[in-house]
């Protein structure tokens, strides 16, 4: 039953939302359902058993309404739960246009990414890859930047794109399958032959590429980070960009095992291409949303080409990783979104000398900053760590190239972090005053989950060893 | 049969009313009183319930599907007709002979659902023809819906005749104006087929004469123009129930056909499906005026119609009853609130949002359903059209190909809700949108959103 919770918690509330006109009303009205949903994650993580649901849909199609929560389900649910609240807090002072319907949009998404996360279902599962996407679209297009239009036109369309081609995947799966069912059980029994594997594999692989995004299929994501509402966007960069990642281990990898060993080394040779790609690009930027955009595109490659080596540290490093990145790049967005309200800029070369005038504000921003480059005792340092490991079984070369992204990682996230925080204050920083509580709780909260994550990984490893081993014994 | 009956009778008594009653509305009243008649008739014909006992000499074929579809057309032409009679009122003063040529459109549209002959189909499409040139003339002091009407007229006449030659080409062949007789002979003795030169290109024929009436490229040229010319309340009509009604008698004529063409068969309706694709949804970027956006969405709906055909499968015959549910209820409800907009363009639409929030809302929902967006009727629909041709097997590429038109087809439906929802702009209505109204659309939303979650209802309601 805690499954479909965590559905219907969002999916009701959010549709609750859309009709409370006061403003705070319905900030602290989703407030108080993410937090539930949170209490319930959490019933579900401590439960000894894995928690599922089954319940009849479209019997004439194969479908049923079923859902499962394996141990990589569970986390990335509780990824979705812990960041929701958290991005209430932070924005809580935010003043958004129609409030309501702000927050409704939000809650949908929340439910259409925990479906995700959870379903066992192909059909179900497509159904909520795109019930997630289809709010995201409204909140970027009616609260963001001035070129929101045309922006999240092209994301949407590029997303739908590779929706589309999966589903012309899904359906040849399913015609394949010895008892016409969605059922990932059914899926994962399917024999196709080589030449068929191969080819719907990228069916899949595209629309998963697209959405986490892998390069050559990420231009539509900078220009959307930079111009969504930065509360969406921490949506998008920290938790549904898990969705693609999600989605290779759950679907790609255990029903093409053969086209996945095969299509291994292009896949990671694009990874690490876009990782010195996207980490290149971002020493030149000079806007903060916009770095932090590039840089997520380094570390999703790092994550994508992990998982197609094949091998056990690999896979615990990505499981790890994909929590990881959540925590860290949700914490840089909301410093972005502290200095784009406070400030009215998000450019470098207008801010400086920071630290002087709100020292917690900096001292907060140099450990999430710390956590991207991924220091030893930050959580992302295990995760990476492990992944490098991985690639380096997997082939030393790729590891050495991949490697250069940490290096480039450092050069512009200290290159950030010293233009923003310290030199002589400017004209937009001199009236500038420390953060307000509620943000100060949010990077607090996050700060700790940083170090403690860093220090203590093992429950993150416990917890998703399920799923790990149950890729590998595919293969 | 009860249907064929009953509408011809309504149609009359449509007339009559005209000159019994001056009063508009208490006409529509009557109309939809009629409908309901109808409706009720053709269930009840289901069950084996007949107002006469006829023997039509199995020249009709009285099957669930096509009773079924008679249900579905006389449904949303019930709910069309809520929705718009307001609308229909106002076109010009012979409201009731309007509503006598709806019925008399619905005649047509159950002779083409039944035909098991080639001469019934004849009739069927001429009897849901005529009816049609003189509603797209209806606003007679319009030069627009005069050219729409002379164009339609003259073009329909043309491609009647092809039909003809193509029925009489069919005849000097088998002898028969039965549906598929040489299939059945071959099938029993279990030779290989042998065909004439004669029976092909009479196919041929007739395969071209049904692609106009379903608006399919290369022969879609009127579907624009006459969409654009006649009044947009009969424009609604014509894109929806008639043409459904149009892909019925398609897929009936050549479900039994197409052994007969062989293999190139396919290929020649793959590349009629990529043309109306490609002019369908390139074409429709390009417009400035949303009802001529949705003329050529329809020609696009058309192509994604035809995969029914190409997949030749129960799952297509199933797909293409609920293709019709959804694409019609859709099309019914984004015609009804174009009709109460002042300004037909894109930026008519802009902060639509803002002043009728109930009308954006609905129409966001038909456009989302008309793209095939998860959730609404219209993904299911396009779902078993790919599906049918993905089990069919073999032509993956296909299904790619439509894929691709797909995501270009959200491009110009996108364009609206943008216009609705994220554009300023004072969108100017047609008087006061009444509340009777706004609860008819949310219906009509619901709807979409229901089958969309639970496609099995109408498909049930088929097999039931």
């Amino acid at each position: 039953m805690t499954p479909v919770l965590l559905i219907l918690i969002p999916l009701l509330t959010g549709l609750v939302t859309f009709f409370i006109k006061e403003p705070k009303a319905a900030k602290n009205w989703a407030l108080l359902s993410a937090v539930i949903t949170l209490a319930v994650a959490l019933t579900a993580i401590f439960s000894k058993e894995q928690p599922g649901f089954d319940a009849t849909w479209l019997p004439d199609l194969g479908s049923r309404f079923t859902l499962l929560a394996d141990g990589m389900g569970r986390m990335l649910c509780l990824l979705t739960a812990v960041s929701f609240p958290l991005i209430f807090v932070a924005v809580y002072k935010n003043d958004y246009k129609h409030t309501g319907s702000f927050y409704a949009l939000m809650l949908l998404s929340q439910a259409g990414l925990m479906g995700v996360f959870l379903a066992a279902d192909a059909l179900v599962f497509y159904f909520f890859w795109e019930l997630a996407l289809i709010p995201v679209y409204f909140l970027c297009s009616l609260w963001g930047g001035e070129k929101r239009i045309a922006v999240t036109f092209k994301f949407f369309i590029y997303t739908f794109i590779g929706s589309l081609l999966m589903l012309v995947g899904i359906l040849f799966v399913y015609f394949h399958t010895k008892d016409h069912s969605f059922a990932l059980q059914s899926f994962y029994q399917v024999v196709l032959s080589a030449k068929q594997e191969s080819f719907i594999f990228w069916l899949f692989f595209i629309a998963f590429a697209i959405k986490m995004p892998i390069f050559p299929f990420h231009t539509w994501q900078p220009d959307t980070y930079e111009q969504s509402p930065t509360a969406t966007t921490m949506v998008m960069s920290g938790i549904m960009v898990k969705m693609g990642i999600f989605a290779v281990i759950r679907w790609l990898l255990p029903i093409f095992p053969h086209a996945s060993a095969e299509c291994a080394n292009v896949i990671i040779i694009l990874s690490v291409t876009g990782m010195i790609y996207a980490s290149l690009i971002a020493i030149r930027q000079d806007d903060i949303k916009r770095l932090v955009a590039y840089s997520s595109i380094a570390h999703i490659g790092l994550m994508c080409a992990a998982m197609f080596t094949h091998n056990k540290t690999g896979l615990e490093g990505v499981m790890i990783q994909m929590f990881n990145h959540g925590v860290n790049v949700i914490g840089l967005w909301i410093v972005a979104d502290v200095i784009e309200q406070k400030l009215g800029t998000r450019k470098f070369s207008e801010l400086g000398g920071l630290a002087q005038k709100a020292p917690v504000l900096a001292i907060l921003l140099v450990v999430m900053c710390l956590a991207n480059i991924a220091l030893p005792l930050t959580n992302s340092f295990v995760g990476e760590f492990l992944m490098f490991n991985g690639l380096f079984q997997y082939n030393i070369w790729m590891a050495v190239a991949a490697g250069i992204s940490i290096i480039l990682a450092a050069v512009y996230t200290l290159n950030m972090i010293q233009k923003i925080l310290y030199g002589n204050t400017v004209a937009a920083t001199e009236q500038a005053t420390e953060i307000s509580g509620n943000v100060q709780v949010v990077l607090v909260i996050l700060a700790v989950l940083v170090i403690v994550l860093g220090v203590y990984p093992q429950p993150m490893i416990d917890l998703t060893k399920d799923t790990v081993n149950a890729v590998l014994m595919n293969h | 049969m009860n249907a064929i009956i009953l509408s011809a009778l309504l149609g009359v008594v449509m007339m009559f009313s005209g000159i019994v009653t001056k009063n508009r509305t208490a006409i529509t009243y009557i109309a939809i009183a009629g409908l309901i008649v109808l409706l009720l008739g053709n269930v009840l014909n289901t069950y084996g319930v007949f107002v006469l006992h006829i023997d039509t000499h199995s020249m009709l074929n009285f099957e669930k599907f096509g009773l079924f579809f008679n249900s579905i057309a006389i449904a949303a032409t019930l709910i069309y007709v809520v929705l718009s009679g307001r609308d229909i009122e106002k076109v010009g003063v012979n409201v009731a002979e309007y509503y006598a040529l709806i019925f008399f459109v619905l005649c047509g549209v159950s002779i083409l659902s039944s035909f098991s002959g080639l001469l019934m189909l004849f009739l069927g499409i001429e009897i849901m023809s005529i009816p049609l040139y003189i509603l797209t003339g209806a606003d007679k002091r319009n030069l627009k819906s005069n050219e729409a009407s002379l164009k339609y007229f003259l073009m329909g006449a043309f491609s009647t005749g092809i039909m003809l030659m193509g029925i009489a080409l069919i005849y000097g062949a088998t002898g028969s104006f039965g549906l598929g007789g040489t299939v059945r002979i071959t099938a029993a003795t279990g030779l290989p087929m042998h065909t004439s030169f004669l029976e092909v290109a009479g196919l041929l024929l007739l395969f071209v004469s049904m692609c106009f009436k379903v608006s399919a490229a290369p022969f879609h040229f009127w579907t624009p123009d006459v969409y654009d010319g006649a009044p947009s309340v009969f424009t609604s009509f014509m894109a929806t129930i008639v043409k459904a009604a149009g892909f019925i008698a398609f897929v009936r004529l050549f479900d039994a056909h197409t052994e007969v063409l062989g293999p190139t068969w396919k290929l020649l309706l793959a590349f009629v499906i990529i043309a109306t694709l490609l002019i369908g949804n390139v074409t429709a970027v390009f417009q400035q005026s949303i009802k001529r956006m949705l003329a050529y969405s329809s020609i696009a709906q058309a192509g994604f119609m035809l995969f029914a055909l190409y997949g030749g499968n129960d799952l297509a015959k199933e797909g293409i009853l609920l293709y019709t549910v959804a694409y019609s209820l859709a099309t019914i409800g984004i015609f009804a609130v174009l009709i109460k907009m002042k300004d037909y363009t894109f930026d008519g639409f802009n902060g639509l949002a803002q002043k009728e929030p109930v009308l954006a809302f609905t129409s966001t929902i038909c456009l989302l359903s008309l793209a095939g967006i998860p959730l609404t009727a219209g993904f299911f629909a396009k779902y078993y059209m790919l599906a049918s041709v993905v089990d069919a097997g073999g032509s993956l590429w296909l299904v790619i190909v439509a894929v691709f038109f797909a995501a270009i087809s959200v491009y110009y439906y996108f364009r609206v809700i943008q216009a609705m929802y994220f554009k300023e702009g004072e969108a100017a209505t047609n008087g006061v949108i009444s509340q009777g109204f706004k609860t008819g659309l949310l219906i009509v939303a619901g709807l979409i959103l229901l089958f969309g979650v639970f496609p099995s209802l109408v498909l049930n309601a088929f097999y039931f």
